[in-house]
């Protein structure tokens, strides 16, 4: 039994089990996102592995207690590897009626459901749309329903505070948060210092909420609500520091690793959009590293002042979504024209337009590779994990600068927003890429803008300021070596075959296409970007039933490895899933004419393991093992 | 790094910022002025070559950098400024001239132009005004007289036009002028100065489209008329106008300006005496809308040059130089180990 735990053992029953599936779920201002964070980091600094999935509207505050106001965080945590946030949840907290309608399918049967039962009011139940008061009408009998007063329980707790009414009760999730502590028999130390970090300057919040926490863990404790607690021991990874990091965290800190390994100063030109404005947030708190941060008038400017910090010599990157990549499409076919190195980040959500701002998808990847006039190739990296997208980020960095190349990474709402632990790497052992300007006339006449190295086909890179070098770059289309305008019909093919060739040979970079799971079989899946952990969980689950399955994560969509196309000869059926129409499925059908099928979701949610195994049960057939 | 005032070891000349490309404006055009004022006022500026960018959007103007023998870029349609203020915060101690146009800087680029204006990056902008779209063969552009008849038009333009001028100083430039294409010493000095500014330096230089838009400024340029219709501004002097510098600007009791003639007893002490350097904008936007007034001249020459707000970029440096200088410079294995860490044995 775990000695970790404050306080004295009980006559509770404890159960050690493997792993847990836990929703938070409220109104947008009831502070589920923190709730849950909360929870989260716990867990993981107890040492668990997890997968977090954060689910909220666009809008800021609907109207409190109706259906499209719903806030969810959804976490999975392990003693074992976690590779999706949970297809079902195992513990269910609803705050109102809304929440509980808007997610108790989810709840598996016999789910421990707790529910404030103090918003399921007449008033409440009408805003959520429900006819019957489903805390009476037995509509939950199939779960461990706990129908606890958050409210006045939280208010009995803090009366002596003398806070306002209004005040009290948003420690409310606090309670809430408290009693799952107990549930899982976990510390609230962190959440303890949270509180006291965060509220620093509000010593009464600071009471409230910890009061709160207390007071919802001693509740069940003291009234033997629940019969039983759970434990889940640690999980079992490699050795080393970890930390929970999301993606957009994880985008932040490789720019600035990259913009330290290539001796460059990083220049981030943003425009707010959701779910991508988190990575301006972090880098702006970068400036110790020499980050500039420029929050542009708008998402063309944002590019556009990106490539003019790279013409004049910076490690340069633009953030954004779909909406904000559509603007920045003519700057990207510039950056692909003046052959500079920039790295745009698209953080796919629902679309088209405006669409879902908050809801995943991959529906970008068509836009990325193609999305520009004329022949305007661009190498792309989809990170595969919330983690992932460190390296993405360097990655990402070092091959703009050793092609003089615009590069893309494409992430999505799913990983910006998603954590799982994260193994920090030794500095000194990440590779360094310095990069070196040119600073003498590279041939008898002078600076040749545009005379390529052999390996490569890069251009050099010039810094305004350098004496000898002055020299004229732009949009039009100009002779090879010299730089100067050209509009001659052969020169014109030639220079859209070189920067296809270019993007080509970034090929040379890319290791080969090991497929996890069998090499060859029944079945390929190739997939990208982060339908990885539900794609492996499946994965693992169908290959323990015997078949012959393997699977290809592509991280790189362009150019794709070298020994792709072989790789899918191995297999009988090859199957793509994507959170799209079938992108990445008519690449390959077009690239390699390979009769692959797709798997398709386009609900701004991720694909749960289950809809990958019933696809995979379709095509092989329930007993062919 | 910065080598801006120092003088260059052997003096360069005009000839030392022309290129060897093929200038490829119409013959007549009044670009040509422009280009060789600017190749005049480079060289004495004291500036080395190697230190000079020319940033450019899209447009007959647009073209401008290929002609210039000092690192240019030329960009996308009215972007340049956004570019130029990519290059400006990585590279304060670069000169970056940004050539524009009517339609580039007031049209598809007006945004960025505002937001430039309102930041004060360090720019030297050059907006070319023929008012036309010339290298789209002749449709109105953002400062086309309302009722222009033009290819996209036939039947008048029914757009109320902008005046660049207003618009800057309504942005808050700290330093707007006017030039004229045919005017060679005015353009040159009017160019010196802005140079000489710090913050963000907009100069509108009217133009002459002669296949496009011929005469666009005839009123202003033709030699007989055009003492009565500009007014040349200078800091610190009256402002008097007209072929016998007998008309001036006065103002009146209720803060606006009339148009007087002088003697009967009104002496140029009667009239206002331009003052380029208030901090407020005013006065300026006051000037700037003359021209839109039956019997007023048009004013060229520097209407505005505040000089004491600080530039964009250097303030963006001096930020992350004072994050620096109270928290450290950066440490990248701290920073990756940031925050709630645990240890797996």
């Amino acid at each position: 039994m775990s000695t970790l735990i404050e306080t004295p053992p009980v006559k509770h029953k404890r159960e050690v089990i493997d792993r847990a599936v836990i929703r938070f779920a409220g109104d947008s201002g009831d502070g589920m996102q923190i709730t849950g964070s909360q929870f989260t980091n716990t867990v993981a600094l107890y040492g668990n592995d997890i997968a977090t999935f954060p689910d909220f509207p666009a809008e800021i505050r609907a109207p409190a207690g109706t259906l499209p106001g719903v806030s969810g965080y959804q976490l999975h945590f392990s003693s074992s590897d976690v590779y999706t946030p949970g297809d079902s949840v195992d513990v269910l907290i609803a705050m109102n009626p809304a929440a509980l309608k808007m997610n108790v399918a989810d709840l598996k049967a016999n789910g421990i459901l707790i529910v404030n039962s103090d918003a399921f009011t007449e008033n409440d139940l009408r805003k959520a749309q429900s006819k019957t008061n489903p805390l009476e009408d037995h509509s939950l009998d199939k779960y461990r329903l706990f129908a606890v007063e958050l409210e006045r329980l939280t208010k009995i707790a803090l009366e002596h505070l003398g806070i306002d009414a209004k005040s009290m009760s948003r420690s409310k999730n606090f309670f809430a948060l408290g009693m799952c502590y107990w549930l899982y028999n976990r510390s609230m130390e962190p959440t303890v210092r949270w509180i006291d970090a965060k509220f620093k300057n509000k010593p009464l919040l600071v009471e409230a909420n910890k009061l709160a926490m207390k007071a919802g863990y001693s509740y069940c404790e003291a009234t033997e609500a629940f019969q039983i607690s759970y434990e889940i021991p640690p999980a079992h990874l490699a050795p080393g520091f970890y930390r929970n990091l999301s993606g957009n965290q994880a985008l932040a800190l490789g720019f600035v690793t990259a913009s330290q390994k290539s001796g460059l100063r990083l220049f981030q030109g943003s425009y707010p959009i959701t779910p991508a404005s988190d990575i301006l947030h972090e880098l702006s708190q970068y400036k110790d590293f020499g980050v500039m941060t420029f929050q542009a008038e708008d998402e063309i400017a944002a590019i556009t002042s990106a490539i003019g910090a790279a013409y004049a010599g910076a490690l340069a990157i633009t953030t954004t979504s779909g909406p904000g990549m559509a603007l920045k499409t003519e700057a990207l076919g510039l950056a692909v024209a003046v052959e500079i190195p920039l790295v745009i980040c698209d953080i796919q959500r629902g679309g088209p337009s405006t669409g879902l701002p908050t809801k995943t998808e991959q529906a970008d990847l068509l836009q990325a590779l193609f999305g520009r006039n004329s022949e305007a190739p661009i190498p792309i990296i989809a990170p595969a994990t919330p983690s992932d997208c460190f390296w993405a980020a360097v990655e990402a960095s070092r091959i703009a600068v050793k092609y003089m190349v615009p590069v893309i990474i494409l992430s999505d709402g799913y990983l910006a927003n998603g954590a799982e632990p994260w193994k920090i790497p030794n500095v000194d052992e990440i590779p360094a890429f310095p990069v070196k300007f040119a600073t003498e006339a590279n041939s008898p006449n002078g600076y040749l803008p545009y005379k390529r190295d052999p390996l490569t086909l890069a251009r050099p890179w010039a810094v305004p300021g350098t004496p000898g070098l002055e020299h004229r770059v732009g949009g039009l289309e100009k002779q090879d070596v010299t730089g100067n305008i050209n509009y001659e019909p052969l020169n014109h093919e030639n220079m859209v075959r070189i920067r296809a060739a270019k993007v080509a040979s970034v090929v040379q970079e890319i290791p080969d296409a090991v497929p996890a799971g069998d090499a060859e079989g029944d079945l390929l899946i190739v997939a990208w970007g982060s339908t990885h952990g539900a794609i492996t969980a499946a994965l693992k689950a169908q290959r323990a039933q015997g078949r012959k399955i393997g699977h290809v994560h592509l991280r790189y969509l362009n150019p794709l490895p070298a020994n792709l196309g072989e790789v899918l000869q191995r297999y009988k059926t090859v199957l793509v899933p994507e959170l799209n129409m079938g992108q990445l499925l008519w690449v390959l059908r077009a690239k390699y004419l390979v009769d692959a099928i797709g798997l398709n979701k386009i609900q701004g949610r991720p694909f749960k393991q289950v809809e990958v195994e019933q696809k995979i049960e379709e095509i092989l057939g329930e007993n062919s093992r | 790094m910065s080598t801006a005032t120092l003088p260059p070891i052997t003096p360069l000349t005009k000839k030392d910022f022309q290129t060897d490309q093929e200038v490829r404006w119409c013959p007549g055009c009044g670009d040509y002025a422009i280009l060789s004022a600017v190749q005049s006022v480079f060289p004495e500026l004291g500036i080395k070559r190697e230190n000079f960018v020319v940033v450019s959007g899209i447009g007959c103007s647009s073209r401008f950098p290929y002609y210039m023998n000092t690192f240019g870029f030329h960009t996308i349609h009215g972007r340049a400024p956004a570019v130029a203020t990519g290059i400006k915060a990585i590279r304060p101690d670069l000169e970056v001239w940004v050539a524009t146009g009517d339609g580039d800087a007031l049209s598809i680029g007006g945004n960025h132009t505002i937001h430039m204006l309102r930041r004060n990056v360090g720019l030297k902008v050059l907006l070319f005004n023929n008012r036309i779209y010339g290298l789209t063969k002749g449709q109105y552009s953002p400062t086309s007289e309302f009722n222009k008849k033009t290819k996209s038009s036939p039947f008048g333009s029914l757009d109320r036009p902008f005046n660049p001028i207003s618009l800057a100083i309504g942005a808050e430039a700290t330093f707007v002028a006017r030039s004229v294409d045919v005017f060679q010493q005015h353009l040159k000095e009017t160019l010196k100065h802005a140079a000489a500014h710090k913050g963000s330096a907009f100069v509108e230089i009217l133009q002459n489209c002669n296949i496009f838009n011929d005469g666009a400024w005839f009123n202003l340029t033709e030699r007989d008329a055009r003492s009565e219709h500009i007014m040349q501004l200078e800091h610190d002097k009256p402002l008097v106008f007209g072929k016998n510098r007998d008309k001036g600007i006065r103002r009146k009791a209720d803060g606006d300006i009339e148009v007087v003639q002088l003697g009967n007893g009104i002496t140029e002490s009667d009239l206002v005496v331009h003052d380029a350097h208030h901090p407020r904008p005013s006065y300026a936007f006051l000037l700037s809308h003359m021209e839109h007034r039956p019997g007023f001249p048009t004013p060229i020459g520097v209407l505005r040059a505040w000089d004491d707000h600080p530039r964009y970029e250097d303030v963006m440096n001096q930020q992350i130089k004072d994050v620096i200088a109270k928290r450290g410079p950066g440490d990248l294995a701290k920073l990756l180990r940031a925050g709630d860490t645990w240890e797996v044995k």
